[in-house]
């Protein structure tokens, strides 16, 4: 068991509160899953602001406290450096988030950020998105990433009941693998060993021995080919076998899978203002206008997906 | 939901006692109110007298609201519940307002449930008897492994419903999806609807006056008396899986 949930803002008024309306809903599914939290936000303008690209890692993977001990800001003097080009480097808990000038480069900062931690756990990377990762209870969490004062027009959560690899940075969600992207996941995939294998001939690296992560690859290795999110989650429900509830963003968009099975309970809530997909009603209940909006399940198997 | 019942003229939800107890969920905790609904005393709240009605407010999809309930009260849950609501019910009638998550009414003995929303997966599981109407849709699995149980569904039902039925009726307003009545043994099932696919051993039969007059009895007890029962269909076990057949042994 885990929890997901995902909120998609599409009314700019309500960008300063994701952070806060995030934090509810990761907090209320603590109950699905507290051995370790992750989030993805976009748009935040602490850990990605316009013009820049951000690279979230985890410095000491093997860790598993709620702060890193890492200075930051000698750390950012030593990225800056190495990238001739002024990095700030923002202290989130258990993961750090560096950001530099777009034309810096993200694989550059990438490149920096491994050359300065070359164990380092990249929890995710982009223009737009920060990926948080940790291990312990989802409040702890959220406050030790300062989740609630997140900005932004997207963000995800996993809570995490670990089943199919180790609890520790690496098996915690999300899996934010290709630029901007970002996967969680509540079930678990049984034929994940093989395409990891056919993934890895066909150059893929990956973090952990995690499911999920191969799902993500999968994803991103089809995005990469250029198909679109819908075509890629369809490619995906004819290969990988076992229970899944999948919710898969990027910088513009934000889906919702299910598998053939569908034990993997899913809520979606729509209003004009947002839409929102949580493993539970409850995780949604403190979502302004709740009261109003349009409730349903995902059918199995259907591709749900929302653009801005 | 044509002729969904109006809320307002549902006994259930005017309720005719004087004495009904509100209590809020974001005020009492849950295990408090479920340990009153049992008949038991809970810290300084007044115990409930025989049959005295309950409404609870602002469940918030909280899991297992007025479960395990073993006496006549009529409760009414005023909002959306979690999982397993009003399961193990036994001579209690308990309406939900909202929708309801996995397992309502999961292990009902007997009395009702009533859903005014929709329901999630596994509505009415395993239940012994009692009625459950879901005027809204029933997802996936409803009336899985029903042991007697009546369901009404004012609208349609997920795949996989009435998987390993052994009795009881599900009568289904709309359209079932995939793999209806899968190893079903004696239940019966009723649909008015298009069927998406039927499961291993169960077949479409024949509608007998006598069925004609079981599924009136139902629509009517679930507030559907005006629907024709000559627009359902009725399905069933063909009684070929569960036989033991020796051509089938390795």
């Amino acid at each position: 068991m885990c929890g997901i949930v995902g909120l998609h803002l599409r009314s700019p008024d309500l960008h300063p509160l994701l952070g806060e309306l995030l934090t509810g809903m990761v907090c209320e599914m603590q109950d699905r899953g507290a051995d370790s939290a992750g989030v993805a936000v976009y748009g935040d303008p602490r850990w990605s602001p316009p013009g820049h690209v951000a690279v979230s890692f985890v410095p000491d993977p093997s860790l598993l406290t709620l702060s890193t001990g890492v200075e930051v800001e000698a750390l950012a003097a030593e990225l800056s450096l190495d990238l001739a080009s002024p990095v700030a480097v923002v202290d989130a808990g258990p993961t750090l988030v560096a950001h530099v000038v777009e034309s810096a480069g993200v694989d550059a900062l990438r490149a920096s950020v491994l050359a300065a931690f070359p164990d380092a756990l990249i929890a995710g990377f982009g223009a737009d998105v920060a990926v948080l990762k940790g291990v312990g209870h989802p409040r702890d969490l959220a406050e030790a990433y300062g989740l609630a004062d997140a900005q932004g027009w997207q963000g995800v959560g996993h809570t995490r009941m670990a089943t199919e690899s180790a609890v520790n940075a690496g098996g915690c969600h999300p899996y934010a693998v290709g630029l901007d992207q970002c996967l969680v996941h509540n079930g678990s995939f049984s034929n994940h060993a093989t395409i990891r294998r056919d993934l890895r001939a066909r150059g893929a690296v990956f973090d952990s021995e995690n499911d999920t992560e191969v799902g993500a690859r999968f994803v991103a290795d089809r995005l990469a080919a250029g198909y679109d999110v819908e075509t890629a989650l369809k490619e995906l429900c004819g290969t990988f076998d076992g229970f899944y509830t999948l919710l898969v963003s990027d910088s513009r968009s934000f889906a919702v899978v299910r598998d053939a099975i569908a034990c993997k309970p899913a809520v979606i809530a729509e209003t004009d203002d947002w839409v929102a997909m949580a493993s539970e009603y409850r995780a949604l209940v403190g979502l302004p206008g709740i009261e109003s909006a349009r409730l349903y399940e995902p059918e199995p198997e259907r591709i749900y997906a929302w653009t801005r | 939901m044509d002729s969904l019942k109006d809320p307002l003229k549902d006994p259930l939800l005017d309720p005719v006692s004087d004495s009904v107890r509100h209590l809020d969920l974001t005020e009492v905790p849950l295990r408090s109110v479920n340990a009153l609904l049992h008949g038991r005393e809970v810290d300084d709240l007044p115990m409930l007298t025989p049959g005295e009605d309950v409404v609870l407010s602002h469940p918030q999809g909280a899991h297992a609201v007025a479960v395990g309930l073993d006496s006549p009260r009529q409760v009414r849950i005023e909002g959306h519940v979690g999982y397993y609501a009003a399961g193990m019910n036994q001579r209690a009638d308990v309406v939900i307002s909202g929708n309801a998550g996995v397992g309502v009414a999961e292990n009902m003995m007997s009395g009702s449930v009533t859903v005014l929303g929709n329901a999630s997966q596994a509505a009415g599981a395993t239940a012994h008897g009692g009625l459950l109407v879901v005027h809204g849709d029933a997802a996936a699995r409803c009336g899985i492994s029903m042991k007697g149980v009546d369901i009404v569904v004012g609208g349609s039902i997920g795949h996989m419903s009435a998987f390993m039925a052994q009795a009881g009726r599900l009568v289904v307003r709309g359209d079932a999806g995939d793999a209806l009545g899968d190893s079903i043994y004696e239940a019966r099932l009723y649909v008015r609807g298009e069927v998406a696919s039927l499961g291993a051993d169960c077949v479409a039969k024949q509608m007998r006056p006598e069925h004609h007059e079981e599924l009136a009895a139902l629509l009517k007890a679930a507030g559907y008396e005006d629907d024709d029962t000559g627009a359902y269909t009725r399905y069933g076990s063909a009684r070929e899986l569960y036989h033991f057949d020796v051509d089938n042994a390795y």
